[in-house]
Order: structure tokens, then sequence, then C-alpha cells
């Protein structure tokens, strides 16, 4: 018997019950589709992450001060001035594995335009700093080395700074004037939109001048050290962040005198490895849900397996003329066998759907980008064929095995 | 001497059931030429089922030889039976054994699909079939839409359809009202005329009566032989006044 002419009739055969049918390869419906929708919100987290840290930049590598620690308590970072302008000078001539540096100094300050006021994060900074983050100016533009070198009043300001001040992020708002702690600065540009960080700070939230300036009118101090800021680094990418951190590591340990087994006395932060592990706890969640939804497709598969024994219970006269009429053991086993596989196909078909839709639907709720690869509908179909057959060989080979005589007789 | 369609020698069969043995057939010798029309009698119990099994293909002898149509059978395993059953044999039952929610024609066409016929062969043969059993004009209703007698017509068009060796009926009218009996006894009379060689097994005499020669089995063993001469068939005689043309 020719394949097409046994899916034929594994189909009319499937039809005679349409209520039963349709309800046994629910369960393949419901596996596949929580396979589906699971896999590909899956990938939809994952994509977002992504996203979130290429926006903060790749290659990135950010150096805190270290804490102070009085009698084991440790007080957190920046609470003890480690870093220096020295070290930055140091990582930037020795260490080939480095592309670019930029200090960056912190404070909290209120903004004053013409009638607005907001109160945020006023960073000093050198230009290499937009550079290392990828960061441009929508409007405007960013300030230079002859602001750095000058101490010029401008002031870079985030899309959300813009809002608040201004109302609204558009050009307008370049060159007017701000005060910063009530030193007059102009605005020089208005930087590109940068969402938030995985843990919900709003970049955009954020004030930029040159860090000579910040040292001049906005925080005072001991001018050589970074104390309630940080370093950020640029990885030479034919180094890589691994080894760029390492080395870093290294020579911040001679410079601050540090034995081998002392704490260090800052942090490095690699955001390659952060994104990576990001990713990889997103993609662990996601195979685990995935993993639990295939459980169902296991119970599908038993449902299968368990109406195919009905079905085969009930045409046991029917197999018993088959036999009779020349069917050899094999027909009968791949006629049951196709039946067991159009009711999980047909199943995986409709979990395909049911999955899609499902995964559409979340997406949209918590605005990740859906991608569907076609090889996964592929795999999708594939496997749910797959458990048919696995659960159809027993009672296709239950058939295949009876006595024509004992069949025949069935009542 | 022309091949014999069946020849049985010296044919045992033994069923075992734990310890116990039970010998269906006991040495048991039957020949058949082509072209007879055969009714095989018995009591329940007497083996004619155990025969019916063993000439079908369907089961194999403990001991003997059996050569159908000059094959030596009683040794092939079940693949090979089942591709002598669909080649040399046609199969006749008392309950039909149609395909629910299947047309006649694709009933008929069962065997040839198995046979690995081409669709297109399938449909001629089958239809040809149909006919010959006078349901041409029936060729896709299905079984519930057709009457008892129809049904069987259809089930007799199928073990046809392959031009086999043999007819096997077993209780071919066990199922129908006596005059549409006489009618599916007619038919198979009629075949037999053709040239099909026909066994039936029954138990009511009136339908072996139909047959030329009658084998009575009794515990295991054959207890008479011989060709029918009286065909003293009330029942003929009664459908022929009724329904004759």
């Amino acid at each position: 018997m020719k394949l097409d002419e046994m899916i034929r009739a594994a189909l009319r055969a499937l039809l005679r019950n349409k209520m039963r049918t349709f309800l046994t390869s629910l369960g393949m419906t419901i596996g596949v589709g929580a396979v589906i929708a699971m896999v590909v919100i899956g990938q939809g987290a994952k994509a977002k992450v992504e996203e979130t840290f290429t926006s903060m930049g790749t290659n990135v590598i950010i150096i805190n001060p270290g804490s102070v620690v009085t009698g084991g308590a440790k007080a957190g970072a920046g609470t003890i001035s480690t870093l220096t302008f020295d070290d930055l000078r140091a990582m930037q001539e020795e260490l080939p594995s480095i592309h670019l540096t930029a200090a960056l100094l912190k404070a909290t300050c209120p903004l004053i335009a013409e009638d607005q006021n907001w109160t945020t994060t006023v960073n000093g900074t050198t230009p290499e700093y937009f550079q290392i983050r990828v960061w441009a100016a929508s409007a405007g533009s960013t300030f230079d080395v002859p602001d750095v070198e000058h101490a010029t009043k401008v002031a870079m300001i985030g899309q959300t700074v813009a809002e608040k001040l201004f109302g609204s992020a558009d050009a307008k708002a370049v060159g007017r004037k701000i005060r910063i702690k009530n030193v007059p600065f102009q605005v020089l540009g208005i930087l590109e939109r940068k969402g938030q960080s995985p843990s919900g700070y709003d970049f955009d939230d954020q004030v930029f001048i040159p860090i000579s300036t910040f040292q001049r009118q906005i925080a005072g101090g001991l001018h050589n050290y970074i104390n309630k800021g940080a370093i950020y680094v640029a990885a030479n990418p034919s180094f890589g962040t691994t080894r760029a951190q390492a080395d870093i590591e290294s020579l911040l340990r001679e410079r601050h005198h540090l034995a081998a087994d002392a704490e260090p006395d800052f942090l490095i932060k690699n955001l390659d490895e952060i994104a990576k592990a990001k990713q990889e706890s997103t993609e662990t969640l996601t195979t685990f849900l995935a993993g639990i939804a295939a459980v169902s497709l296991l119970v599908g598969g038993i449902g299968i397996m368990n109406i195919m024994l009905v079905s085969v219970t009930e045409r046991t006269r029917e197999i018993g003329l088959r036999m009779a009429v020349g069917a050899q053991p094999r027909d009968i086993l791949l006629q049951f066998l196709v039946e067991a596989v159009s009711l999980s196909a047909l199943g995986g078909v409709l979990g395909i759907a049911v999955g899609l839709g499902a995964a559409q639907r979340l997406a949209a709720r918590f605005q990740w980008p859906v991608k569907v690869q076609p090889e996964l509908l592929v795999v999708a179909v594939g496997f749910s064929a797959l458990v048919g057959i696995v659960f159809g060989v027993y009672p296709a080979r239950k058939a295949a095995q009876l006595d024509p005589i004992d069949a025949l007789r069935y009542e | 001497m022309s091949t014999a369609v069946v020849a049985l020698e010296q044919v045992s069969k033994v069923y075992r059931t734990g310890e116990v043995c039970v010998e269906a057939l006991h040495g048991l010798n039957l020949r058949i030429t082509p072209g007879e029309f055969v009714a095989i009698m018995g009591t329940s119990g007497s083996g004619k089922s155990t025969l019916l099994h063993i000439l079908g293909c369907l089961d194999r002898p403990s001991s003997g030889r059996y050569r159908l149509a000059g094959h030596d059978v009683a040794r092939l395993d079940r693949r090979a039976l089942a591709q002598v059953r669909n080649r040399m044999l046609g199969f006749v039952f008392q309950s039909f054994n149609l395909l629910p929610r299947t047309n006649a024609l694709e009933n008929v066409e069962l065997p040839l699909v198995y046979a690995g016929r081409p669709r297109r062969e399938r449909r001629k043969r089958a239809a040809a079939a149909l006919e010959r059993v006078g349901l041409a004009s029936r060729l896709f209703h299905h079984p519930n839409q057709l009457s008892g007698g129809q049904q069987q017509r259809v089930a007799i068009a199928r073990a046809l359809v392959c031009d086999p060796r043999l007819v096997l009926a077993d209780e071919p009218t066990g199922n129908l009202d006596s005059r549409t009996g006489i009618e599916i006894m007619e038919l198979f009379e009629s075949i037999h005329r053709q040239g099909v060689t026909v066994v039936l097994v029954t138990h009511e005499p009136e339908i072996a009566a139909y047959a030329s020669r009658l084998v009575v089995i009794k515990d295991g063993t054959l207890c008479s032989d011989e060709p029918v001469t009286a065909r003293a068939r009330p029942f003929a005689a009664a459908s022929g006044a009724g329904s004759g043309p």
C-alpha cells in the first residue's frame, strides 16, 4: 500500500470520529502551543536584554573606587578615594588591551531653567566617555577636548532632563541657559535616548559637563582622586574585555601596592560579562519553561496512545478482515502508525497557531520583539510527528500482531 | 489429471491450552478439483471451522500437507500466508465484514489495494465485480445504505475481485432472512457455473443442498463425502414459485 493512500485512509478514519480526533489532538495542540509560546517569548526577552546592553556600549569595563572597611564592615563603592587620575593615565599608556579611558565624576545637583527646576545626576567627564558609551547628540553637539582644557561652562543634557526643563527634547533647548548649583551653563546638545539600564536606572536623566568644569564649579576636593565616580574603559577589540579586565586588575594591584592575597580596593565591572550572564539566565529560564511545557507534549502523546489502543480494539474485526484479504502485518502496523502521526501532526499544526498567537499577545504586552525562526516551526511539526511515532508504535504493533482468526471472531 | 485446487493429506490440527491438548482435526484427507462447489457441514465442535481456517490459510496445520493450487502452503509464515490469501483466496463471512463509511466500490477494491494494483485498474475491476453480483447501480453506496443481502453481495464481489482460485464462504446466509439467503445462494450457484471453485461451510442442509458435493465432518475426520444428487430444495422451489420470472 502506498504512503499517499495510507495517509488518505488515515485521515478518513480520523474524520469518522471528529470529536474524538479533535480532543485527542488537543493535548498535542496545548503542548506544542506552550513550547512555541515559551521559545518565542524567551527569544524576545533575550533580544530585549541584548538591546539594553548594546545601548550601554559594548566592550565596556567600569572601574569603581573601593569601599571603606571599618572593623570588617564595608561601606560600599566610592566611600574612599582609591582611584586617581594617575591610575587612569597609567592604564591608558601602559595597557595595549585598552582602547579608550574616561573618568566620570558624579554629583546630584539641582538644575534650574527659565521657569522649571529638576534635580538629577550631574557628571563631569571627557569626550572619550561618549565614544566609549557610543552615545551621540540628537541635537546640538557633544563637548570636545578644548571644552575640557578651558573648563567651559557647557552641558550635555539627557532626553528626560530636556523634557523636565524645557517641556520637550527637541532642538530648541540647544543654546538655552540652565543653572547647575546656581552656576549658569549653556546647553550644548541633547543626547540620544538610551532608555533604561537592566536595573531600571534612567540613562536619559543625566547631565554631562566637562570634567575640569565639574571639579571647579560643582565638587571641590582633591583633584587627583576619582571618588563618587568611576573610570570607563573601552577594551581594545582585538584583546577582548576579559584580557583587558585582567590587565587592569594587575596594573591597579601593582600601583596600589596590594599583597597578592589582599582584597582589591577597587571594583571592576565587565559589562560584556554581565550581559552574557543576564542572557544566560534568560536562556536558562526559557529552557526551563519550555521544558515544563514539553511535559504536556508527553501527556498529549499518552493521550494519543490511549485513543489508538481504543481504536485498535474497536476495529479488531476490521483488522481481521484486512488481514484475511491479504494485508501484511506491516500494512496494519503502518496504517495505525500513520493514523497516530496524523493525529499528533494535526495537533502540532494547531499548536503552532495557538503558540504564535499567545506569544504575539504576551510580547505586545511586555513590548518585547517577536522573533519567529522558521526552523522552530519545522522542529515543532517534526517533533509532534515524532511523538506520534513513539506513542503510536505500541498500539500499531498490537494491531499488527493480532491473529486474523481471533480478530475476525472478535465481538 | 488437472491440479487439484485443494489437496489436504493427513492434516491434523492440535490446539494446546496449557496442559490440555485438543485435536481439532485428525489425519484429514480432502481433494477439491477446479470448478467444484463443495459444502462442508458438521456440528459445532466437529472441526469444520478449523478446516475452513486451514483451507483459508488463516491457520497452519500441525502436521500433514496442504497444497493449494499446487503450492505447498502448510509451512509458510504469516507474511507469505497473507500473500497467498490475497492472490488465491476470496472470503465471504457470515457478518459481511464491510468497512463502515466506505462505499461499495472501495470495499471491493480492498484486496487489490493490498495487491498493490494501480488505482485505475482497481476501480475498473471493482466496478466489474460489483456488476457481476448485480450491484452496478450501487457503486457509491455505503454499507449502511444497503440491505443485508446487498451488503453480502458487496462482500462476494470483494471475494471475486482478485480472480481467486478458491472462494471460501463461512455461513454466508447466517445473518440473512431465508428469502435473501436463497438469493445469495443462487448468486453462489451462478458464480459456480461461471467456473469459480466454491467451498461453503454451513449447518443448514437446505443451504448445503445448493452445492454439488457435500462433505460432512465429525470429530475432526471426514464422516461422509458424496455428490449432492437429490436436489430436493424446498426453499429454492418456494423461491422459484414466489419470485420467479
